[in-house]
């Protein structure tokens, strides 16, 4: 028995700056998604919301939110929370009930406020707080990009030309997306031009925070069927792995790596073990899939996920790039949303965001950004604390 | 630099020798390292070992990447003003099997580092109180 499950709806309240409570977002993204699926907010009986921290607050407890917001109705709840794969998360919950046959058709979403000014942590001495250590030492969250951003200048020959053209691409198709945040096409020399932040990422190489929500109504195979929606895309897979044991990459808030010097142990990057477990899931290989949303939380990181998706061999991703084979009319188009580039990160949201674009790329439905006769997608993503998912869709 | 005494930025984190150490742990179990010291639980999943000794960890290492600050971070680091950019380098231990951040020495930019060189451990100052002046533990590339 297959663990599929049907979309039957997606939602997104656009990405920007509007300052407004995210819950706003939650239920215009909630209300889009229930509309596009044709089903009634009271027929839905599991709402599952990926959860938002800040400063150590947790919001709201999301699912729930979200659930009085559109209306108490006696659905269950659940609230997800990790960090940028909580959307990926509230996904598994909304499946397990489904798959378990405890309800047919449930609500996943996420939505997010940008925090007011930097994520500075709590005052005092805290040395066992590593947040708290790496921003007394002077370690930032771009520092973190920049160090992975370096080592593919020195090991693979990539140039800094290589993540302009990497923005310049997304910004190209970007402007093509009514929910992206930035719909301006920006030029290499404007990427150049900009500021650099962290040696070799310059301002316009690190993606924003910002506002926005995202939806998605799913169900059973049986329920889609019967609503005359059986050829609706599928959620084929969900990855949420954590870390194996040693993480050889250092992560932030991290100051260390794990030691591997223990006997039998080996240092493993864990951005390449997100998707394993979900090309397992969905029984498909990097080969079969026909377009990618990815985490570009800067520019460079974006190719790195191109070869953690073994969508090209390690190291000659910036050889797709450059061979025009990432963009939309390419071979494996990589985020035909516009990406993090052109919307910034809403945490909660995000990871649905990217589940969102693929539905709409598998119903053709995406406009001048269509990746014509996509019906396989992957979705990778990874934040704080050894959180990471990556999601499968076909039709 | 006045003649305020040093004191480290972070307390039993390194030594203070000329050629100074990062104190770390190692597990009695398995042999696995730790920095920042662990002394309650064993991350490796194969070991559940709750014995750990201070050691010093290796002082060399190579440089597994690097790169600098060109803005201001936010507290609770503390800038000297005007603010200097700085450069900052990820050194891999071998014997340890662990990579390290750490910022790089006073006068040494991304232009002077490349991926796969010796680096040696330094103490420089971080920051200056009333009372002494805050050092801590920064990379510099190895001396021939
Ligand atoms: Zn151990």
């Amino acid at each position: 028995m297959s663990n599929e499950i049907a979309i039957l709806g997606a939602g997104m309240h656009p990405w920007g700056k509007w300052g407004h409570n995210f819950v706003e977002y939650g239920v215009a993204a909630a209300r889009e998604a229930l509309a596009d699926a044709g089903v009634p907010w009271r027929d839905i009986r599991f709402v599952s919301g990926g959860a938002t921290v800040r400063c150590g607050y947790p919001g709201y407890v999301a699912g729930a939110t979200f659930a009085q917001a559109l209306g108490w109705q006696g659905a269950e709840v659940n609230t997800s929370y990790a960090a940028c794969a909580s959307g990926s998360q509230a996904l598994a919950a909304a499946r397990n009930k489904i798959i378990s046959g405890e309800c047919d058709v449930a609500l996943v979403v996420g939505a997010d406020t940008t925090p007011k000014g930097f994520l500075a942590p709590a005052k005092g001495y805290r040395p066992e707080d590593p947040d708290w250590v790496r921003f007394y030492l002077g370690i930032t969250n771009p520092t973190y990009f920049a160090l992975y951003a370096r080592r593919r200048m020195d090991l693979y020959g990539d140039t800094l030309a290589d993540f302009a053209a990497v923005k310049v691409k997304n910004s190209k198709i970007g402007a093509h997306n009514p929910r992206a945040r930035y719909k301006k096409v920006f030029s290499a020399e404007d990427v150049a031009a900009s500021a650099m932040v962290a040696d070799p990422l310059r301002l316009m190489d690190i993606c924003a925070t910002s506002d926005g929500g995202a939806a998605l109504i799913v169900s059973s195979l049986d329920y889609a069927r019967k609503i005359g929606r059986g050829d609706a895309p599928r959620v084929a897979a969900i990855s949420t792995v954590t870390p194996t044991f040693a993480s050889g990459v250092v992560e932030m808030p991290d100051i260390a790596t794990d030691s591997a010097a223990a006997a039998g142990v080996e240092a493993i990057a864990y951005r390449s073990q997100i998707p394993v477990k979900a090309y397992e899931e969905a029984g498909i290989g990097p080969e079969d899939v026909d377009l990618a949303e990815v985490y570009d939380l800067s520019t460079a990181l974006e190719l790195d996920w191109i070869e953690d998706l073994m969508l090209a061999p390690r190291g000659e991703a910036a050889a797709l790039l450059r061979a025009g084979d990432t963009a939309v009319g390419g071979r494996i188009p990589v985020n035909a949303s516009g990406g993090l580039a052109c919307f910034g990160e809403a945490v909660p949201a995000q990871a649905l965001a990217q589940v969102c674009e693929l539905t709409w790329q598998l119903r053709g439905e995406a406009g001048d950004r269509q990746v014509e006769g996509a019906k396989v997608g992957i979705t990778a993503n990874q934040g704080l604390f050894g959180h990471g998912s990556s999601v499968i869709i076909k039709r | 630099m006045s003649a305020k005494p040093h004191a480290p930025a972070i307390d039993g984190w390194h030594t203070m020798a000329a050629e100074p150490h990062l104190i770390g742990t190692r597990c009695e179990g398995c042999g696995t390292y730790f920095f920042p010291r662990q002394t309650h639980y064993c991350k490796n999943p194969n070991c559940d070992s709750t014995e750990f000794e201070d050691v010093e960890l290796s002082r060399t290492g190579t440089l597994w990447s690097y790169t600098n600050a060109c803005y201001k971070p936010p507290e609770p680091f503390v800038a000297s003003d005007p603010f200097e950019p700085y450069a900052i380098a990820a050194v891999e231990l071998d014997k340890e099997k662990m990579v390290v951040l750490g910022q790089v020495a006073t006068g040494i930019g991304v232009e002077d580092l490349r991926v796969g060189m010796p680096m040696e451990l330094v103490l420089e100052p971080l920051h200056e109180t009333d009372e002494d002046i805050k050092v801590t533990w920064k990379w510099q590339p190895l001396a021939d």
